[in-house]
């Protein structure tokens, strides 16, 4: 009998496709979810991992690190994202810089009910920032990724990856 | 308490090359004594998080000195950046904050606990290199050298006198200042960093 291996994110291609649009440092909170993947990328040379405390000041600390010429990404929840909604409309929107914020899908799932209201609502507050967004599942979507830093580049805007494995591939 | 105008014009005298954030209604009086505004900067966009944008800058530039004029206000709507602050030891990194005691653009409502805070008390236990505290203004003046020429994060908390503001927003009078963009590609000009 052959056991289907679920397919999954992996760590490493998202590390990958960091290294591939030239990311030096990753504003982020830890959460037990994405601690693999923040143990990933404190191991990489030239990736530059920022903690913080509330994830409202990622969006400034990004904001300083762009006006540095430096190319910062968040790494955040989706309940911290709406946290921070003053944060994204004044220094992101309104700065006119291009940011990729990488945000934890909390509560999705693709196949029952969601209950869980952080998932809920998390494509309405995107929409309702008229931020557009790309959802991450397993490694053949990793591509994505990429496709989100050439659109932030070429709007100066912000573009989301919603991280929909977040229970899954970097919990391993 | 302190005049703010004051705190600037001695503070400029020991500038040199630093690159100069100024915030709140205080901030506004280093216009009137900056001699080189290619490396003033105003990052404010939301309240609270110039303090973040501040940090960014001095980590994204290693080899410029950042000073960042906060205020108690908008530092009390963003608290938790001391700890990342002192987490991240940006050696580069100087953070004033001007404290009136109170929101003196809304009409001069105190801030919660406006007597009792003890802000340089907070920032040295979240593990800023070193901290300060002054009301006087010729103790300011002795150690503003001193504190320019340390090693950050270093954390200074000025008692000055509010300059409250009651007119309705749209009736207030202000000078012409640069944009945030206008501040912003000067600065990256400075610096030679190139806007993508």
């Amino acid at each position: 009998m052959v056991t289907q291996q679920a397919a999954v994110l992996s760590p490493e291609a998202m590390v990958e496709e960091f290294e591939k649009n030239g990311v030096t440092h990753v504003v982020t909170i830890p959460d037990s979810e994405t601690n693999y993947l923040y143990e990933l990328m404190k191991e990489q040379d030239g990736l530059e991992i920022v903690p913080t405390s509330r994830e409202g000041e990622t969006f400034g600390i990004a904001l300083g690190l762009l006006v540095a010429g430096k190319t910062p990404v968040v790494l955040i929840q989706n309940t911290g994202m709406m946290e921070s909604g003053d944060s994204i409309r004044g220094m992101v929107l309104d700065a006119g810089f291009p940011l990729v914020m990488v945000v934890g899908y909390r509560g999705w799932n693709r196949h029952g009910i969601i209950t869980d209201s952080a998932a809920t609502y998390t494509e309405p507050f995107l929409n309702a920032f008229r931020i557009n967004y790309y959802l991450v599942e397993q490694d053949a979507d990793s591509t994505r990724i990429s496709t989100a830093f050439e659109e932030a580049r070429a709007t100066n805007r912000p573009v989301a990856i919603l991280v929909g494995d977040e229970y899954h591939g970097f919990n391993r | 308490m302190i005049q703010s105008a004051d705190v600037f014009r001695v503070f400029q005298e020991h500038r040199g090359d630093a690159i100069v954030i100024p915030t709140g209604t205080s901030g506004r009086h280093w216009r009137e004594f900056t001699t080189n505004e290619n490396r003033d900067l105003n990052m404010g966009g939301a309240m609270g998080q110039t303090t973040s944008a501040a940090l960014g800058l001095a980590l994204g530039l290693p080899d410029e000195k950042v000073v960042l004029f906060d205020s108690e206000g908008a530092l009390l709507m963003n608290l938790g950046i001391l700890a990342t602050i002192a987490g991240m030891k940006p050696e580069n990194f100087c953070h004033i904050v001007l404290d009136n005691e109170c929101y003196a653009t809304t009409g001069g409502q105190p801030v919660p606990n406006a007597q009792e805070i003890n802000y340089a008390g907070m920032a040295k236990e979240s593990g800023y290199s070193s901290a300060y505290s002054f009301d006087d203004l010729e103790e300011f003046a002795t150690n503003v050298e001193e504190i320019m020429q340390a090693t950050g994060p270093v954390f200074v908390a000025i008692k000055v006198v509010p300059e409250v503001e009651n007119e309705p927003i749209g009736m207030r009078v202000r000078p012409p200042t640069r944009s945030r963009a206008e501040t912003i590609r000067d600065l990256r000009s400075e610096l030679g960093i190139s806007a993508d």
